[in-house]
């Protein structure tokens, strides 16, 4: 019950930071200024926001299917904090380490799709349908080059379980129970005999671990940009032409939590990308020789300072993910629905089999 | 604890189907036939089977439904084909004589059956882990694992070349 209440505090502060920076780095990109009267920097802007979202009526179309519109906003958030459950934020500190859980985040993340349908569906509107159609054909066909991508790193890591993966990517690494005598070599080949299990540090991040996961990273960041709806992918909501796709007639409060929604999904799935190829919450710094800055900048397992510095490091690359994502939206214009269906299936499918079938001839040069 | 969730998970998952049946609207029917796809996923959860409950889920409630939910969505049904629904009689009867036939069946098939007890000594709480799941399919089960695999590879090839550029198609 406490990792829940937590994790929601720490989702809320992280979103109202995430739709500042927005408004900030798209001004900044467009050599504007952005949001300056509400507090210094317009740094309460989004706060208010909220605020406002809170304070406005909650309007439910006459011609609307009631039930299903009032459901969607719940069922939509509840499929994408369901998925916070299992992303480790420290060593020792995961809110349910269940040995599946990148299956199960798979599954719990695919939920969000019926509840798109639900919003565009019951709100009896063209605009939300089409945009529920769109979202749910991109959502559902990304879903296979981000599968793809992670399954690769699940091969290199034989390991469903989101903490296991993370204790991989560090010097932490005999610290798991299970894995006291497993080693990391230098771009995880034996025959080159550079043992790096105790450099720890970016050299076992799974990126240079396997270094074809630098492809199956690039693809999973791609195909997450479409699985959180965000530009260039944003056909689903595409203000010119849907005017806001499938929250178009909502209001109030429940626009409110659609909107965290979107937010948390581009947070998780960022999470997921730092997890499985950017050595979660372990330190970039490796030890050398007798400066161990590995061990300086990991804290004790278990421990305060374990877990303020994994928590420190696993946020902070998740922050530099975002930024990348929120560079990319005010970079590159929208995809058209043709391009975006050829680039799934046949550009970034193929290459994630590719980089599969890779991950799996690596693997035995591993062990 | 076990056995009162399983009995409210049981009920659920019975009034849920009822109702994929009873609700007058297809959409709502859908979505019921989802929560009880979800709720037979905690079935296996309860059975501690968690890959099942996942791939359940997964390629039921978030691959075959929202297929399902497409289809019916584009069939484009308003209000007046909802209440008028016609149905001839003799469809009612066929109904009716299928539906009590496969009645029978099943329980002519429970009616005998006695519930088989476990040993607690050579039971493994490990038979559904994904780890346990995957030495059987890739020893015992090996060859129609592998023609599986060989099946979706087909259909995928089929996908890919119904996708294929046409003469003429410019896509950037």
């Amino acid at each position: 019950m406490l990792a829940f209440v937590l994790t929601l505090v720490l989702l809320l502060g992280i979103v109202i930071v995430l739709a500042y920076a927005e408004r900030k780095v798209a001004a900044f990109m467009q050599d504007r200024l952005g949001p300056t009267e509400a507090g210094p920097y317009g740094s309460l802007q989004s706060v208010l926001d909220v605020l406002k979202l809170l304070q406005k009526e909650d309007i439910v179309p006459a011609a609307a299917d009631k039930k299903l519109f009032k459901l969607a906003p719940i069922l939509i958030f509840a499929a994408v904090f369901a998925g916070f459950a299992v992303i480790p934020f420290a060593p020792a500190l995961v809110p349910a380490g269940i040995g599946i859980g990148v299956f199960y985040l798979l599954a719990i993340i695919s939920l969000d799709v019926v509840g798109l349908l639900m919003a565009g569906w019951g709100s009896n509107n063209k605009y939300a349908m089409l945009g529920a159609m769109r979202s749910v054909a991109q959502i559902v066909s990304y879903e296979i080059p981000a599968g793809l991508a992670i399954l690769s790193a699940v091969m290199v890591c034989q390991s469903l379980d989101f903490q296991e993966i993370s204790y991989q990517q560090g010097a932490l690494i005999n610290q798991f129970p299970g894995l006291e005598y497993d080693m990391n070599w230098l771009f995880g080949i034996r025959e080159l005999g550079i043992n790096t299990t105790t450099i720890g540090g970016i050299l076992t991040w799974n990126i240079f671990r396997a270094p074809m996961l630098l492809v199956s990273f690039v693809l999973y960041f791609i195909a997450s940009l479409a699985e959180s709806n965000r530009a260039p992918f944003d056909i689903p909501e595409a203000e010119s032409e849907l005017v806001a796709g499938f929250h178009v007639e909502y209001s109030g409060f429940r626009f409110a939590v659609l909107f965290l929604a979107e937010y948390s999904m581009m947070v998780l799935v960022s999470l997921v990308a730092v997890v499985l190829f950017l050595g979660s919450w372990n330190t970039p710094l490796p030890n050398i020789g007798p400066v161990s800055l590995a061990y300086w900048t990991s804290g004790t397992v278990g421990e305060l300072s374990g877990i303020l510095w994994g928590a420190f490091w696993l946020l902070s690359k998740t922050f530099v993910l975002l930024f990348l994502q929120l560079q990319i939206r005010w970079t590159y214009p929208r995809l058209r629905v043709d391009q975006l269906m050829h680039l799934c299936w046949k550009v970034l499918t193929p290459v994630a089999l590719g980089v599969v079938l890779l991950a799996g001839i690596w693997r035995l040069l591993m062990v | 604890m076990t056995e009162s969730l399983f009995y409210f998970l049981a009920s659920l998952t019975l009034l849920c189907a009822l109702m994929v049946v009873i609700s007058r609207n297809p959409v709502h029917s859908v979505l019921f036939l989802i929560i009880t796809f979800f709720t037979i996923s905690g079935h296996y959860i309860l059975l501690n089977a968690q890959f099942l409950a996942a791939v359940n889920i997964i390629v039921y409630a978030g691959a075959i439904m929202v297929l399902f939910l497409f289809v019916i969505m584009f069939l484009n049904m308003n209000k007046d084909s909802e209440s008028r629904v016609k149905t001839s009689t003799l469809s009612k009867f066929a109904g009716t004589i299928a539906g009590g036939l496969l009645f029978v069946i099943m329980v002519a098939a429970v009616k005998d059956t006695t519930i088989a007890g476990y040993n607690a000594d050579t039971f493994t709480s490990q038979t559904g882990m994904v780890e346990t799941l995957g030495a059987v399919l890739f020893t015992q089960y090996l060859l129609p694992f592998e023609l599986a695999s060989v099946l979706f590879l087909v259909a995928m090839v089929g996908a890919v070349m119904l996708g294929k550029k046409e003469a003429g198609e410019q896509h950037f």
